[in-house]
């Protein structure tokens, strides 16, 4: 482990964990704004632009009416009795994310960041993607803006997605493949970086999850917590009373942290984030920073946990979900584990395909790959709880995307 | 006083410019690059900046990016670099090396550990990338106790607030990016620069350095009648990868290609 930074997480007290990050943007030890002097002005262009509209009743109106009539929300809070009874435990409720136009749970953030983009007079957008979700999310606010779209996706992802990616062109964004590196979600995010300085002046980079640096981790939260809002006035109102646990996948945790944070000061509330296992962590082959307890590390912008070799060069990753491979995570989730708030497992791609198939046949609602990480979790969790007890899944995004990958593995060609 | 210092204030004393190579230690292989730094000295060289490997590197084009894939390649780590830099001062205890790279290698060996080995190595300064002054709180005190200068980006995005902090804070030289952009990308505009240059005069002693876009002699001389010093790498890594197949030639063609920049600039 390194000597630095030197601080122990595990003795400070952080008192209420809804008011980080603190004004440099640290969530304790982690998070921060680590980045090339170019960008530093737009970031703090953007910090300022953000605090100022963060509390402005226009632009949460403006922002409400949006994910009322162009995302349709509220998602409903759903029962999913039959997959309950055969679990044999806890009650499970589905945060029904998949039903959000464009399919997950991105677009509550995309929409978000199109509206600082509109109020900034920028004339383009830039995104990166992992399993496509982000990029379609941005392509589809960027073409209802009418801002010029450009996605950075690693090549091995362009391969694995190929339906988002033609999603993505329809909607009239450029999709780039890097060929870099791992050819997976962090050389797009590098890529991204690469263009932001390039373009600063006339682009807006629209980061699709709650890492990067400061304020991104805010703000991307923020626009997700409508997902733990809705899911606490639900539970409140359907089963009259706050859920036991919470679970949700985790790459980056941009669905979980938007899930849990406003549950976070609710302490009898357990939480789960679950992360990619891959092979098995036991493998190494896997995209686990926090279960498996990697290192501290920068990358993107922030201090977290993250996946690196003795040298500090970047790990490779790997899982059957484009959208959880990615070496590091949020850096809000890395103080959530040391405070002991959270708890950080993983799933590994057996259990998750396993998890697929069940919810596919025993409750006609086909996940993404991701989101079931999350369900393979509940697999493992509703059957030490007591039938009158509540778990709250986020189904952060649909599976339609996944058919390919999964009838592949099925040895399959469509 | 700091070699840096020391190179500066002679190059002042002269009236001349400062000429600062960079290349990726450890590219096109490890073995090579104390012949390259001090063939880079015998062509003109005042101060070297050592790039560290890294497999994200972020602000840089696609130029020296490939330069770190093949260092890594060959297992290119920190502890080679101090072991290459103790290795260059048993023959030159003159020219002031700087290393310049990214933090996550630095974050994974420790920051105390960094400061003691790199200061025991004869390393003089050291360049953060991603690492701006409001972040430097514990590693910026720990590289001056250890004698080392922290060297600071400045950007023509740089705010006026943020370019007094950077003086403030900075040591050595500061490392004025002439481009929005990364690495190796297009050609500068040196009245531009020259504009940009003229504020910070006003707020630092320190020489301003300038990098991104220079290419050849020219358009290194036309730099320098504006900079304190000039810094080249894309063009430097460049001829090594065009001869990573037959290093021999790499040496002889750094000489050429710096050699031009010096007696450009000394013209």
């Amino acid at each position: 482990m390194t000597d630095s930074p030197a601080t122990d997480t595990s003795v400070i007290d952080y008192g209420d964990l809804t008011r980080l990050p603190d004004a440099r943007g640290h969530f304790g030890p982690y998070g921060g704004r680590f980045v090339s002097e170019t960008l530093s002005f737009a970031l703090e262009d953007l910090e300022k632009t953000y605090l100022a509209l963060r509390d402005d009743p226009d632009f949460r109106a403006e922002f409400d009416r949006d994910l009322a009539q162009y995302v349709g929300r509220p998602s409903p809070l759903y029962h999913a009795e039959r997959w309950s009874a055969k679990l044999g435990g806890a009650q499970i409720w589905l945060k029904r994310e998949d039903l959000n136009h464009t399919g997950a749970h991105k677009v509550n953030n995309t929409i978000g960041q199109a509206l600082l983009a509109k109020k900034s007079g920028k004339p383009r957008v830039i995104a990166e993607t992992g399993a496509g979700q982000h990029g379609v999310a941005t392509a589809t606010v960027a073409a209802r803006l009418g801002l010029k779209c450009e996605v950075y996706m690693g090549a091995e992802d362009v391969q694995r997605q190929k339906v988002n990616v033609y999603r993505m062109r329809l909607l009239g964004a450029d999709v780039v493949p890097v060929e870099s590196g791992t050819r997976t979600l962090k050389d797009a995010m590098n890529e991204a970086l690469r263009d932001w300085v390039t373009n600063v002046d006339d682009t807006f980079y629209i980061i699709g999850t709650v890492a990067g640096p400061h304020p991104y981790p805010l703000l991307v939260r923020d626009f997700n917590s409508v997902v733990g809002r809705e899911a606490r006035a639900q539970s409140l109102e359907q089963f009259g009373r706050l859920p036991d646990a919470l679970v949700a996948c985790v790459g980056g945790g941009s669905n979980a942290l938007g899930l849990f944070y406003p549950f976070v000061e609710d302490r009898e509330v357990r939480m789960y984030g679950v992360e990619a296992g891959g092979d098995g962590l036991d493998t190494g082959r896997h995209a686990a920073p926090l279960a498996s307890n990697a290192p501290r590390g920068v990358l993107h912008g922030n201090r977290t946990y993250l996946m690196s070799d003795e040298g500090g060069q970047i790990a490779d990753t790997h899982s059957v979900s484009a959208g959880l491979d990615y070496p590091g995570v949020g850096p809000e989730h890395a103080l959530w584990k040391d405070v002991g708030r959270v708890e950080y497992v993983a799933a590994n791609d057996t259990e998750v395909l396993e998890a697929f198939r069940e919810l596919t046949r025993l409750e006609g609602i086909m996940p993404a790959l991701e989101s079931a990480h999350a369900l393979a979790h509940a697999k493992v969790l509703a059957p030490t709880m007591r039938p009158d007890q509540h778990i709250v899944v986020n189904l952060s995004g649909r599976g339609d995307k996944d058919i390919q990958t999964v009838a592949g593995i099925d040895g399959i060609q469509i | 006083m700091n070699r840096i210092d020391q190179r500066f204030a002679t190059l002042k004393a002269q009236n001349r410019t400062a000429l600062i190579p960079y290349i990726t230690a450890g590219d096109p292989s490890p073995e090579y690059t104390v012949g390259f730094m001090h063939a880079l000295v015998d062509a003109g060289a005042d101060v070297i900046e050592l790039g560290v490997p890294f497999s994200d590197p972020m602000a840089d084009g696609p130029v020296i990016q490939k330069a770190c894939e093949r260092a890594l390649r060959h297992g290119t780590r920190l502890h080679h670099l101090f072991d290459m830099v103790r290795e260059f001062r048993r023959r030159d205890t003159d020219t002031p090396v700087v290393l310049m790279g990214y933090l996550n290698p630095v974050e994974r060996l420790g920051y105390d550990a960094f400061a003691q080995h790199a200061s025991e190595a004869g390393v003089d300064g050291v360049l953060v990338v991603d690492m701006p002054p409001e972040e430097a709180d514990e590693f910026g005190p720990l590289l001056k106790s250890h004698g080392l200068a922290s060297i600071f980006l400045l950007a023509p995005t740089t705010s006026e607030d943020r370019a007094a902090r950077i003086c403030a804070q900075g040591e050595g030289y500061l490392y004025y990016v002439s481009l929005k952009g990364v690495t190796g990308a297009a050609t500068l505009d040196v009245d531009a620069v020259d504009r940009q240059l003229t504020p910070l005069r006003r707020m630092t002693d320190l020489p301003l350095c300038v990098g991104f876009g220079i290419r050849d002699g020219e358009s290194a001389a036309a730099v320098g009648r504006v900079a304190d010093g000039v810094v080249v790498g894309s063009a430097l890594v460049n001829r090594i990868a065009e001869g990573a197949d037959d290093p021999a030639t790499i040496a002889p063609t750094l000489k050429e290609v710096l050699g031009d920049m010096r007696r450009a600039m000394d013209a």
